[in-house]
């Protein structure tokens, strides 16, 4: 059996040794912070699947690579929302939609009438906007708990330290900078509110043309509103502008907001290469798959399958950048 | 082509660099673009930025750091410290913003950070009106170089009051001249050569096109044609129709 080592327990690690494990390869994960957690940005994730949203801002081949995601998370057992995602500006905004709508595809125009249909509480609020139908976002801690406990029911653990053997696939995201000098830090700042009063059934993206937000319902009354993109590889804690503007673009959605909990501020930095595509390297005896950027649940699935193809079968896929085994 | 505070610039295109689809677009449109210069926002990056700031240093072109964001005296000019170590320059875009929603300038307040940092030694570029008062106050803070609005920040209106623009170029015939901000299209840039500007500096124009790179080309040309076509010393519009072709010894029918 290949004997293979994973350097990284985040979204793509993990993404990868599941890969690995469907195909009849155990490979061994190590990870100094352990389980996924707070200190991965995976943890902060919107979970986004809709990839013809992404067109607006990403290559079409996100869109290509990502159309299978939520299939494959579902088969790994992550629960997948297909409520689909409403796209909205505020009136004086509308500038924004009409961009949007260009540079995106697979849409359908909704007037105020539909949107209400969809989301009774937007009543009077929204005049028009774009409806991305069918697979919508999946909830990253419960996916990437799902994955973790796949793995150990097959007897493969996050070890914590250790000596990697075999070949070695560096999944560690931003700290692999070390070994990847056009790696970038992109830092996005969220925040998880309880707001029971307000019912939002769908993701909602509010265009804007500098405080862009969406708001993924997480149940019970949970939303997850992000995200900032900041050129930045800081880590450090959330910022009062950061939170400010993002609180009054959901209070601009909806004014129900202003009475919500908050439960959890975060941040953390993408790890991105200069045109934002993802890379998968080989240097001797290590793998580098990386730079998943604001893509990670959408993208990991598929360069989790070219990392398994060129482990198992010596394939050379499209994001291999670098071929010196 | 332009000179600011001394300095031969290669093109009269300053190209932002915020909001393109990702960092090698950028780089792409600014070779498509042939821009002298690269304006950078220091304040939200910090320096945590450098992976972003050491691509943009790559790009080979003057970096005029700016401080953008700014609403007060002391953020602006706190900001403009910050940047004159980080990129070792003593240039700075100065903007104190005074309305959230319109971007336009605070000119009170520009007007006193110019002063202040006129004073310790930075070359300022100020974010500005096309009010001459405000313009002549600025000259007389240390300004060496104005870059009046064309309109609000993004907003891609194009020029909207020329006959300001004119005025200003007028009053002020020896100092370099910029519009900044507003330019949506290539005839809005060609507009502010044929005014007789020095130079155009835009950003959202070209980085949330469908097509940066190609966008930045277009900038490029019409730009080049607008500077083209002011040496040249275009013709007078009048009232009536002035024929092209002489009347005389036209054939009489009939």
């Amino acid at each position: 059996m290949t004997d293979v080592t994973i350097l990284g327990a985040g979204v793509m690690g993990l993404c990868i040794a599941s890969e690995l494990a469907a195909r009849g390869i155990r490979p061994r994960i190590i990870d100094p912070n352990g389980a996924p957690g707070p200190h991965g940005c995976s943890w902060w994730a919107g979970g986004m699947l809709a990839p013809y949203c992404e067109e607006e801002s990403a290559d079409p081949t996100v869109v290509r690579l990502g159309l299978d995601a939520a299939d494959w998370w579902a088969a790994q057992g992550a629960t997948i929302h297909h409520s689909g995602t409403l796209v909205l500006a505020l009136s004086r905004d509308q500038a924004e939609l009409d961009r949007f709508a260009r540079l995106t595809r697979e849409y359908r125009a909704v007037d105020a009438d539909q949107i209400v249909a969809l989301e009774p509480e937007l009543q009077g609020r929204m005049r028009r906007g774009l409806f991305y139908e069918s697979r919508s976002h999946l909830t990253p801690r419960q996916a990437l708990t799902a994955l973790q406990a796949n793995l150990a029911a097959g007897g493969i653990a996050i070890e914590t330290g250790g000596t990697p053997t075999g070949l070695v696939v560096d999944a560690r995201g931003l700290t692999a900078r070390d070994a990847l000098p056009d790696l970038r830090g992109v830092r996005g700042e969220m925040l998880t509110i309880r707001c029971p009063e307000v019912t939002l059934t769908r993701t909602i993206r509010l265009l804007h043309p500098r405080i862009p937000l969406y708001a993924v319902p997480r149940g019970d009354g949970v939303y997850m509103l992000g995200a900032t993109m900041l050129e930045s590889g800081a880590k450090s804690r959330v910022t009062a502008r950061a939170a400010v503007e993002m609180l009054s673009a959901a209070y601009a959605l909806h004014p129900g907001f202003a009475e919500a909990e908050i439960l959890e501020l975060g941040a953390d930095a993408r790890p991105a290469f200069p045109d934002n595509l993802p890379r998968l390297r080989r240097r001797g005896g290590t793998l580098y798959a990386n730079g998943l950027y604001r893509h990670g649940y959408l993208l990991a699935p598929a360069v989790a399958r070219m990392a398994a193809d060129h482990i198992i079968n010596g394939q050379i896929p499209e994001f291999m950048d670098e071929h010196n085994p | 082509m332009p000179v600011f505070y001394g300095r031969d610039i290669a093109s009269p295109l300053m190209l932002g660099t915020a909001q393109y689809p990702s960092p090698a677009v950028l780089a792409q449109a600014f070779r498509a673009s042939n821009a002298g210069i690269a304006t950078v926002s220091l304040r939200r990056e910090g320096g945590e930025g450098q992976a972003f700031h050491s691509l943009i240093r790559d790009l080979g072109v003057t970096v005029l750091p700016n401080t953008a964001g700014c609403h007060s005296v002391k953020e602006a000019v706190t900001t403009a410290h910050m940047a004159r170590e980080f990129f070792d320059t003593p240039w700075i875009k100065l903007e104190v913003i005074g309305d959230h929603d319109t971007l336009q300038p605070d000119v009170v307040a520009l007007i006193e950070a110019a002063r202040i940092l006129t004073a310790d030694g930075f070359q300022v570029f100020p974010y500005c009106t096309e009010d001459l008062s405000v313009c002549g106050h600025l000259l007389d803070a240390g300004c060496r170089v104005l870059m009046p609005w064309g309109a609000p920040i993004g907003s891609g209106r194009g020029l909207n009051n020329p006959y300001g623009l004119r005025s200003l170029r007028a009053h002020f015939p020896d100092v370099p001249l910029v519009v900044d901000a507003g330019i949506g299209l290539p005839s809005h840039a060609a507009q502010a050569m044929e005014l007789g500007y020095d130079a155009v500096l835009l950003n959202t124009a070209v980085a949330r096109a469908g097509d940066p790179v190609a966008m930045a080309r277009a900038m490029a040309l019409a730009i080049e044609a607008g500077q083209l076509a002011r040496k040249a010393e275009p013709i007078e519009a009048r009232d009536m129709a002035a024929p092209s072709t002489p009347l005389m010894g036209m054939a009489v029918l009939g």
